[in-house]
């Protein structure tokens, strides 16, 4: 029964998707009447206006050039043509080194709050402050303090990716039940052993939960950032492209920003599924 | 009694109420069990008997008074009292093996994996779940949970055992079964237990003694009652003791009945001397002066039959 659905949940899958390329592709043919005009005008008009064709690529056009891109990933021509495959892996570097860094500051902070009612008490309004601020009004403050862009980049995802983590740590670290501490209390067992033996485990599926929401923040805001901050990157390459007027590329982009997005979630979902417990 | 093995003097548990007022849930509780004594507490619920075993397991401490275990006041949690909880408190993550290993590494540090698991594995063999060792919590019936719990408070072989309505949560079959083990168990090892229950019939079959306690607030440990049943006792023709409808009876009443009017009909109860209740044993009295006083209760006779 299972395998059925599946089955049929595929079926519609694609004939979604075919229907979605049936609509781009008839939407964006040829129709406009072909204007007349002397040979030099109609060269500085471009394709659309003396071919009528429309402005938008479609699916043809993209499929080409992303097959295109596809077989050489990794050329470099110099700083404003790279391959897609660099532009992505300077993305998700920045993004993986600011989000590293967040999670050695807000997994032990997140305990630490967790467990101390008093410290909890305490940062609760830094915390209810600093949380709400998008991530990109940081950027002009740590362009200034720390002067270099493509750190300010990973600064922004820091910042960006240790809220949700450290909310989750701490939710997940206060709401260990009461019984399991008191097994590891009439146990006997230290505060440290405890920690990694009881709270971490009971907590870790929250953890989890708090991470996988910071790593799509994380690529969400990565793209915004490295638009500003330009150079490299997936998200310079979109705005280098929309610059270039080549809608192509920039809808090649976006699709391959939804792909690693979903790998990346894909990944923290299959570390979450690692630490649940069935109960 | 001449031999106090745990003796609880003079506990009180207050919490602050709404304006500055406390709230009482009991004050002034003394009782004493002997060293392999199995012991129940029966009362209704909020008459503070889970907050009495909380403090004797060290979870909580007494506002008033001291614990005393084998001639040491008690300062916190130990590795001598065991606790077997009513939501047996398993750590999911865990298989069966994995959480009693847990509990035998805990108190020997220094043991290695091979004897932390074969030690823990004897007390997986001892509750009967041998060849479930490595399911985990969420793969076991509501029973075997119990089981394993009983087999990490057995597996630390701790001075004493207590039990916050261990049974409560399962169907009744498996809690006969389980009564079983535990008094096979307890009676094997010379186990000193101390039990909270609401169901009379475990209380009767279990206990070598049963601390009735009155409805709270205020509440207060209104008499001990001796099991008048042999220690030899079985569940099949437990009911055809001679004493047993009448000890049945008198806890009955006293829940029914006399937990609620009980502070107020007995204004001369000394807490210190709570009363001892022999079920057709009528005048045994002991000389010396700090022991519970002797009461007889009228009606019940050894002849009486079921």
């Amino acid at each position: 029964m299972t395998s059925s659905l599946r089955l049929r949940a595929g079926l519609v899958s694609i004939v979604l998707l075919a229907a979605f390329l049936g609509i781009w592709h008839l939407a964006t043919r040829s129709t406009a009447p072909v204007a007349t005009m002397s040979p030099e005008y109609a060269k500085l008009m471009g394709l659309t206006a003396t071919q009528g064709k429309s402005a938008m690529p479609g699916p043809i056009d993209v499929g080409a050039k992303l097959w295109e891109h596809l077989k050489r990933p990794f050329y470099d021509n110099g700083p404003n043509d790279k391959g897609l495959g660099i532009q992505l892996g300077y993305s998700i570097a920045r993004v993986g080194t600011g989000y590293l860094l967040a999670v050695l500051v807000a997994i032990p902070l997140g305990f630490l709050i967790g467990m101390s009612p008093l410290l909890s008490k305490a940062l609760d309004p830094f915390i209810q402050v600093l949380k709400p601020i998008s991530p990109l009004a940081w950027m002009p403050l740590a362009l200034y303090t720390i002067k270099d862009s493509s750190i300010s980049a990973i600064f922004v995802i820091f910042i960006c990716s240790i809220w949700p983590m450290l909310l989750n740590t701490v939710f997940g670290v206060a709401s260990v039940r009461k019984e399991w501490i008191n097994v590891a209390r009439t146990l006997e067992v230290g505060t440290i052993r405890r920690a990694f033996t009881v709270i971490l485990p009971a907590a870790a599926p929250t953890i989890l939960t708090g991470m996988r929401i910071s790593i799509g923040i994380a690529w969400l805001v990565i793209v915004a950032a490295e638009m500003l901050v330009g150079g490299t990157g997936i998200g310079y390459f979109v705005w280098n492209e929309w610059n270039n007027l080549s809608i192509t590329n920039v809808i090649i982009a976006i699709l391959l920003i939804g792909v690693v997005g979903m790998l990346l979630d894909q990944i923290l979902a299959r570390f979450t599924r690692m630490v649940t417990f069935p109960e | 009694m001449t031999d106090k093995f745990i003796s609880i003097e003079g506990i009180a548990k207050r919490y602050p109420g709404a304006s500055g007022a406390t709230t009482t849930i009991f004050e002034n509780l003394w009782l004493s069990m002997a060293r392999g004594e199995f012991c129940c507490v029966i009362g209704h619920s909020g008459c503070g008997k889970t907050t009495v075993l909380n403090i004797l397991a060290g979870l909580d401490a007494p506002s008033e008074g001291t614990v005393i275990v084998d001639g040491q006041s008690i300062s916190g949690t130990s590795l001598d009292r065991a606790v077997i909880f009513q939501s047996h408190a398993l750590l999911p993550w865990r298989t069966v093996l994995g959480n009693v290993a847990y509990a035998v590494s805990s108190k020997w540090r220094r043991w290695d994996r091979a004897k932390v698991k074969a030690h823990a594995q004897t007390f997986i063999d001892l509750v009967g779940l041998t060849g479930s060792e490595h399911k985990r919590p969420s793969e076991l019936s509501g029973g075997m949970k119990q089981r394993v719990g009983i087999a990490r408070a057995l597996s630390i072989t701790p001075k004493m055992m207590l039990m916050d309505e261990p049974f409560s949560a399962l169907d009744a079959l498996t809690r006969g079964t389980l009564q079983d083990e535990v008094r096979r168990i307890c009676l094997e090892t010379g186990q000193t237990a101390f039990m909270i229950t609401h169901d009379v019939d475990e209380a009767i079959y279990l206990a070598d003694k049963i601390f009735l306690m009155t409805n709270g607030p205020g509440a207060v440990l209104a008499e001990v009652v001796e099991n008048p049943l042999p220690r030899d006792r079985g569940r099949t023709d437990l009911h055809r003791h001679p004493l047993y409808y009448a000890l049945r009876n008198h806890i009955i009443d006293f829940l029914v009945t006399r937990s609620k009017t009980f502070t107020a009909e007995t204004p001369d109860h000394d807490p210190r001397n709570v009363p001892m209740v022999h079920i057709g044993k009528p005048g045994l009295t002991i000389a010396a002066s700090d022991e519970p006083r002797q009461t007889r209760i009228p009606g019940t006779s050894p002849g009486l039959t079921a």
